[in-house]
């Protein structure tokens, strides 16, 4: 390893300048994501206050200034779109993090063959949402589904469809995406338990704070930062969420489960109302940014904390 | 075994032990069963698989593997009586269902893209990754904070909401259903990732070791090649594999923006159609080789994958 000479003076590194080594080695990440996500956006902008259509290309594009934005916010299917998301996410969030933590809290008791389990559980989360989507239709298939099966083998539930049926659709989804992202919520939980200083429990078990105490103001507390950020990605991904859904339910029955991102491929790519489905993305996006923008800074309060 | 002198306070007792191992490993046994299904899906007959009440117990076929791998067509009787016997076993499993093979089906081909497009993007995304966040980490850059948050947001972006300009952009640039197009694309989208887990990971190791090795007349590029690089591979590595999951599995641009050449597997997995809906055995088939090469991965670096979601890998 390296070893500081006496009395060597320390001199400027040899070579490249610090400064032209970061824009270098940043600049590469900065273009990408200018050429193909800002670019693009920024035509998202403008096509949202044009009358584009993408299955025409030779119809002359015509200005219509604020026109999508109004319809838009004036038709009332878009508040069922968002509110069919917020359950969602608001849902499935609730669950992973209850679970997930749950989960975290007790593989952290470290007994035998807990990394074997660990690796076992989170397989649901290496899968491809698209897919799962896809078996999931046939677990719950009313007739050879095994979930309808095994619910009938608890409790008499009787002939249920959990996809078509207009009350149960909106947790079907919830319990896919539950059964697939608990995982990761519990990995992050797993990584903020483990970063806890034992000599801090040990002051506490000096003190002779009871377990339920240091769990309150010990755990709870340094795990919140990790737990916070788990919340932040699972948020944004099933803000987006698209792939799973539209394979289990294709946003039905009717538009139950029809989420915002399910809506927006319809209007695009079905309708082709490119200027239309334009705005509504752009006002998606301005949520989501926004949201992420207060929450980011909230958990950096928290992280100091 | 020993005194409890020796056991350390934090120690759980073994009692808490035995309760927590058991409600994980109910809470595994569950989670794992819609998985089991489906891989034995996979080995049964299309009959096998509607029959009511659902079979666990069954005579396993490779019907589904089989039909995965072809595409069929359904012969009167009177033509199958007239060919000759078959040549080989899928042959025959085939015929018993009065069909013949009439060639291989395009699932080879949309693996084959998903491997291509799935490692060229992970790499690109890595590199790029680990410098930005080497860039981020060591050096005072303008707006850092801002920049980093420009780079998460970039992620918040639904696909579809681009989709549109991106078709438009690729049209013109000619890369629209190439596997470049696609690597491209999918590098965006996990580049974000990247730098925000590997600047985690470079945070964490000391600066000191780089400046011993400035002082000892290194450059600043041999400094991270040679200092920072190999402290940082665990991280690497775990960053490598979420990139690889997500492209590998990633269903809205591949669904969108290609059709025959660069089509990756999600998204022929689900219009895989058998008589009457979709061919179940074929999905279940499909959904298992999918998930194989993400399993391998996972238990391969799962110590690795634990630690360095951690943070722990890098630190001392």
């Amino acid at each position: 390893m390296a070893v500081t000479r006496p009395g060597k003076p320390v001199q400027r590194a040899r070579g490249l300048s610090d400064r032209a080594v970061a824009w270098i080695f940043i600049s590469p990440t900065i273009v990408l994501l200018l050429a193909i996500n800002i670019f693009p956006l920024l035509w998202t902008i403008y096509l949202s206050f044009t009358n584009y259509r993408a299955n025409q290309p030779g119809r002359p594009v015509r200005w219509v200034g604020v026109e999508n934005y109004e319809r838009l916010l004036g038709s009332e299917d878009i508040w069922e779109y968002l509110q069919a998301t917020a359950h969602f996410v608001g849902w499935s969030i609730f669950f992973q993090v209850v679970l997930g933590l749950g989960l975290a809290l007790l593989i952290n008791r470290q007994f035998k063959g807990h990394t074997a389990l660990t690796t076992l559980i989170l397989l649901p989360m290496m899968l491809s949402p698209a897919v799962v989507g896809v078996f999931w239709t046939y677990i719950y298939q009313p007739q050879a589904g095994i979930f309808n099966y095994i619910i009938n083998f608890f409790i008499d539930a009787g002939s249920f469809t959990m996809i078509g049926d207009v009350n149960l659709a909106p947790w079907s989804i919830v319990l896919v995406d539950t059964w697939m992202w608990t995982p990761y919520v519990m990995l992050i939980c797993l990584a903020g338990l483990r970063s806890i200083p034992d000599y801090i429990y040990e002051a506490a078990e000096v003190d002779r704070a009871s377990k339920l105490r240091q769990f309150w103001s010990i755990t709870l507390p340094m795990v919140l930062p990790f737990l916070m950020l788990a919340v932040l990605f699972r948020a944004i991904e099933n803000f987006k969420m698209f792939d799973m859904v539209v394979e289990l339910t294709s946003g039905g029955p009717g538009s139950i489960t029809e989420l915002a991102s399910i809506n927006l491929k319809r209007e695009a790519f079905e309708k082709w109302r490119t200027g239309y489905s334009s705005a509504f993305a752009v006002i998606l996006f301005v949520t989501v940014f926004g949201a992420g923008n207060i929450y980011v800074k909230f958990l950096n309060k928290v992280k100091q904390r | 075994m020993s005194g409890p002198s020796t056991r350390s306070v934090l120690e759980p007792s073994p009692w808490s032990q035995r309760l927590a191992a058991l409600l994980v490993i109910v809470y595994a046994l569950i989670t794992m069963i819609p998985l089991v299904w489906i891989v034995l899906t996979g080995l049964k007959t299309p009959p096998d698989a509607i029959a009511y009440p659902p079979k666990v117990f069954f005579e396993p076929s490779l019907e589904g593997y089989v039909n995965l791998f072809t595409a069929r067509s359904r012969q009167a009787p009177e033509y199958m009586a007239s060919l000759p016997p078959p040549t080989s076993w899928y042959d025959e499993l085939v015929r018993k269902r009065n069909m013949v093979i009439t060639g291989p089906s395009r699932f080879a081909e949309r693996y084959l893209n998903s491997v291509i497009i799935g490692f060229g993007s992970t790499f690109l995304a890595v590199f790029l990754g680990t410098i930005a966040a080497y860039g981020f980490s060591r050096f005072k850059v303008p707006l850092k904070d801002d920049l980093l948050f420009f780079i998460l947001s970039t992620r918040m972006m639904p696909p579809i909401a681009v989709a549109v300009p991106i078709f438009l952009m690729y049209r013109v640039l000619g890369l629209s259903d190439t596997h470049l197009g696609m690597i491209l694309l999918y590098t965006m989208v996990n580049v974000s990732l990247a730098v925000w887990l590997l600047k985690g990971f470079i945070d964490e190791i000391p600066m000191e070791y780089e400046e011993a090795a400035l002082v000892d007349g290194y450059s600043r590029m041999q400094a991270f090649w040679k200092v920072v690089l190999p402290q940082a591979k665990t991280g690497i590595a775990a960053t490598a594999i979420f990139c690889l999951i997500f492209a590998w599995n990633e269903y809205a641009f591949a669904l969108l923006l290609t059709s025959g050449e660069a089509q990756t597997a999600p998204p022929f997995i689900p219009i895989i159609i058998g008589e009457g809906g979709l061919d179940w055995p074929a999905v279940g088939a499909g959904t298992t080789l999918f998930l194989l090469p993400i399993v391998f991965f996972t238990v391969l670096l799962r110590k690795h994958l634990l630690r360095g979601i951690t943070f722990g890998a890098v630190r001392k």
